[in-house]
């Protein structure tokens, strides 16, 4: 009865938004919904689910074999999402370094992946430059621009570090914006040349495809060895606690200039591939909302674990492509879908072992 | 023209003085970021033109102008505390006792709801306030003020004042002051904390209806969007006077509005959004408890 | 002396947590620092390891300056903490926790990892056998692969001091380890930290224990409201009126 008030309660609300008959079919939705909730919790604790065997060695293998086919089999459109999906996945991995290894909560990740795109854009555009020259001075770049933006982060902690790297975010994006003279403003840079690579232009679809796959591969190889590694290892410590690291010889502020500056390397090259992609780039895609849908895809797989942002990326870019009725409703599922994950499953599907 | 600006400035800083009351009150209590109320400020600007139309459509508007605004004002407060009330129960509450990042996700998680529940139900583009005032404009020296302007400050400074009376006062306010030194001392001593946090919520949400429909009344137009940018400044405020700290808030926000309209007056208006950010950058580097706040002994 | 404090103040807005404080600690020696709930105990460790940076007065450790330097490097020169309240690194398992102690007495960085050089991997291998056996010194090698998070509490005060031990420090502070532990636990402990002494370390502890207490400690100081009211043998400190008057008054000595 207190649930059906409470349904009832929700639909009053929004009816000055959604008028009386939206409001009694949002009842009689939430209502269903419910029910089918209830339902199929009930039916799934009933069918007790055998235990898969997991091997991850296998479930690598099966996983790169089954992207390496992939396009052979998938029209254009898909390829097309594919690959964005694999840029996402090198964002998050850096991401991934910063918050869920290091435990920073850094909102403003869209500015390194910014300022990655507008640097190969206009290296390639305005000197000229092919996409591996501009590249190699891409990288050092926002590599340098993630670490000279560490500071803030060895004075502040938790959510005032977040709104402060948001901050950051947003400034970089108003000078993209705004500063006219060099990166055109909102009208955004376009003519982006594609790769070249041994003297083969990388411009069909399926072939960026394998670009990008192979940039993702290192990056997941790259960043899961680091992981295990002294330095990652300092990262977790310091994300656990930071006095204790401190205190066991870490110089936690080291650590987290080199947190950052990694970071930000890897959203420098998702940047840069995604300039080349696009072959156009505007401050548009640089928001703030970008920065929260990567915090959102590593949040989904679990914070810190490698598998889990791969996993995180490809569903929260693939799933609402799948669904395209479901396209207009993305960012209110999404909302939605971190207020449940943050209540029910904090710790992200892949659970650590 | 400086005067001029002083005016301007202090609008807009009353607007931003009643959103950062709602942060600061919620800070003060649970130690969170609520990154929602600057979408719960938005839409008590909606509700605001929602209402307005309801009111001219059924003819009251016709009848009296100024029962069909009072009612607009109570209806759009009432709305308005209703959803903060309900956010807090539905995605704050379950995480009370989780770690610290998890309420300020699942507040991005509202925040974005939020926005896009009002994109989809009122559309992508502006929304216009009707043109229902009569514009008069006060002249003195060199400076013009519309009377909207004036009613603007005014209102902010009354219910500034109010809240403060409220909060000293009255025996909840005195809970809530218990309840932002001590939650454990203060359920002790027999307050409801429970009913503490949603009065916190009602009144937060309350003061920022408020001030939505005076920006909308203010500006004409309101958009889906103008929550987060609004919500970003309004915090800025809360920490430019000292988070947690309730006269902290109102002068930030005054403090804010000035600097917003100086700097978009005598520098650069293209870049008038990013001085609230160097503002807030800069301080809390400085003192990252705020210029009212309280200071921290040692290290870590 | 491996240590030596002179005059250490650490004011908390207006609060003397400790005040003037002075004391020299002979190497290879136990000594404990007693006094009543409040009386400064774990500030002085957190001046004395860098967590805090006191207000006054001065460190000397093995005769170099050693005063608000940050933890970090207090930890390289040889001294090394275990905390009140357990800080192990939860969602790590045993065997990291400990790993994390080798930090200082390793170097490989971010590129010899993801080349994954030869010296790479045998420094990898050599901070796992040198962890493993600080896990065995500290008795819990069978958690080896647990989470930290998920071993009982005794066991998490262990991983503790094996994680404080593989830090390879000269001084070692311990802030009570025996609290909340049984006495077959505690029994245990003590043992473990005679032969932490036996090892040639130097061991500063914070116990409420006094059978502890008076049992493993060469030296005493006691603290009361910041202030060091005395320091000397534990048979001299069961002596001292002052001692008896200010803090063991009420309890029964020895
Ligand atoms: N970070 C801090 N900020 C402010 N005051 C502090 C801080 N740390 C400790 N204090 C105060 O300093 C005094 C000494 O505290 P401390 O923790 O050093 O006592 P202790 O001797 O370790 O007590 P116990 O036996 O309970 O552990 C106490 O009054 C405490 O409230
Ligand atoms: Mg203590």
């Amino acid at each position: 009865m207190k649930k059906i008030l409470f349904m009832l309660w929700l639909s009053l609300l929004s009816m000055p938004f959604m008028g009386i008959k939206g409001g009694a079919y949002l009842f009689l939705g939430i209502c269903a919904s419910y029910g089918l909730y209830i339902f199929l919790a009930n039916t799934f604790d009933r069918i007790k689910l055998p235990a898969v065997p997991f091997n991850a060695k296998i479930a690598t293998t099966a996983a790169i074999i089954s992207a390496l086919i992939l396009p052979f089999l998938m029209k254009d459109y898909y390829t097309d999402i594919a690959i964005l999906a694999g840029i996402y996945i090198i964002l998050a991995l850096g991401v991934n370094i910063v918050i869920g290894f290091s435990g920073l909560l850094h909102l403003g990740f869209a500015a390194f992946y910014g300022i990655g795109a507008y640097s190969n854009a206009l290296l390639t555009t305005s000197l000229g430059l092919d996409f591996w020259s501009a590249l190699v001075l891409t990288l050092p770049l926002t590599s340098l621009a993630g670490f000279l933006l560490a500071f803030p982060s060895l004075r502040l902690r938790g959510d005032y570090l977040a709104i402060v790297t948001l901050g950051f975010g947003e400034i970089i994006r108003l000078v993209l914006n705004n500063w006219d003279s060099v990166t055109r403003g909102p009208n955004g840079i376009s003519n982006i040349p594609s790769p070249v690579l041994l003297g083969f232009e990388i411009g069909r679809l399926t072939h960026y495809y394998y670009l990008v796959f192979g940039f993702v591969l290192i990056a997941a190889f790259v960043v899961k060895r680091v992981q295990r590694s002294r330095t990652g290892r300092a990262w977790l410590a310091i994300r656990e606690d930071e006095t204790a690291a401190e205190s066991m010889g870490i110089n936690t502020r080291k650590y987290k200039y080199m947190a950052l500056t990694f970071g930000a390397f890897w959203a420098g090259l998702a940047g840069a591939l995604f300039a080349s992609k696009m072959h156009f780039v505007s401050p548009e895609s640089f928001t703030f909302m970008e920065s929260v849908f990567v915090v959102c895809m590593i949040i989904l797989g679990g914070l810190g674990s490698v598998p889990g942002v791969i996993l995180g990326s490809l569903i929260l870019v693939l799933l609402p492509e799948l669904l395209r009725d479901f396209q207009l409703y993305r960012m209110l599922a999404l909302g939605v879908g971190l207020v449940l994950m943050m209540i029910f499953r904090p710790d992200g599907l892949i659970k650590k072992s | 023209m400086f005067l001029q600006q002083i005016i301007n400035g202090l609008t807009v800083g009353g607007v931003y003085a009643l959103i950062a009351l709602g942060y600061t009150l919620v800070y003060g209590i649970l130690e969170l970021i609520n990154f929602a109320h600057g979408e719960i400020y938005m839409i008590g600007a909606y509700l605001g033109i929602i209402f307005i139309g309801i009111f001219t459509a059924v003819g009251l508007t016709q009848y009296s102008l100024f029962l069909s605004l009072f009612l607009t004002f109570i209806m759009s407060v009432l709305v308005c505390s209703a959803y903060g009330f309900t956010v807090e129960k539905l995605a704050y509450k379950p995480l009370r006792n989780a770690p610290r990042l998890n309420p300020l996700i699942s507040a991005i998680g509202v925040s974005i709801f939020l926005q896009n529940y009002v994109m989809l139900t009122q559309g992508a583009t502006d929304k216009v306030f009707p043109h229902v005032l009569p514009v008069t404009i006060i002249e003195f020296y060199n400076v013009t003020m519309t009377t909207l302007q004036l009613f603007i400050i005014i209102v902010s400074l009354l219910l500034m004042a109010g809240l403060h009376l409220f909060i000293m006062k009255t025996k909840t306010g005195k809970a809530m002051r218990a309840t932002a030194q001590d939650k454990v001392m203060a359920s002790l001593l027999g307050i409801n904390i429970d009913r503490i946090i949603s009065v916190t919520f009602v009144i937060g949400s309350g003061l920022a209806a408020v001030a939505g429909l005076m920006v909308a009344m203010y500006y004409g137009l309101v958009n889906y969007s103008i929550g987060y940018i609004a919500g970003i400044k309004a915090f800025t405020a809360a920490v430019l006077g000292g988070i947690g700290s309730i006269p902290g808030a109102m002068i930030g926000g005054l403090v804010l509005g000035l600097i917003e309209s100086l700097g978009a007056g005598y520098l650069s208006s293209e870049y008038k959004d990013a001085y609230a950010f160097i503002v807030l950058i800069v301080i809390l580097l400085i003192k990252p408890t705020g210029l009212l706040g309280k200071t921290e002994g040692g290290r870590s | 002396m491996i240590l030596e404090v002179r005059d250490l103040t650490k004011i908390f807005g207006g609060l003397k947590a400790i005040e003037e404080v002075s004391f020299k600690v002979k190497q290879g020696i136990i000594l404990s620092v007693i006094g009543p709930n409040g009386a400064g105990k774990t500030t002085l460790f957190n001046c004395l390891t860098g967590v805090l940076s006191s207000t006054r007065g001065r460190v000397l450790f093995e005769g170099a300056d050693a005063t608000n330097k940050r933890a970090h490097e207090i930890t390289a020169k040889g001294v090394a903490r275990t905390f009140q309240n357990i800080r192990v690194f939860g969602s790590m398992t045993v065997l990291e926790n400990v790993m994390i102690g080798q930090h200082l007495r390793s170097k490989e960085g971010l590129f010899t990892a993801i080349l994954g050089t030869d010296t790479f991997r045998k420094e990898e291998d050599e901070i796992r056998s040198k962890a493993l056996e600080y896990l065995e010194f500290a008795g819990i090698q069978d958690y080896a692969d647990t989470l930290a998070e998920n071993l009982p509490y005794g066991d998490q005060k262990r991983l503790e001091i094996a994680r404080a031990l593989a830090t390879e420090p000269k001084l070692l502070l311990l802030d009570e380890p025996a609290a909340g532990m049984n006495p077959q636990e505690t029994w245990e402990l003590m043992e473990l930290i005679k032969r932490i002494r036996e090892w040639g370390k130097t061991v500063i502890i914070i116990e409420h224990d006094m059978k502890v207490v008076m049992g493993i400690s060469d030296r005493i100081i006691v603290l009361d409201h910041g202030v060091k009211i005395a320091e000397g043998t534990p048979d001299e400190i069961r002596n001292n009126p002052y001692v008896i008057e200010a803090y063991l008054g009420k309890e029964e000595v020895g």
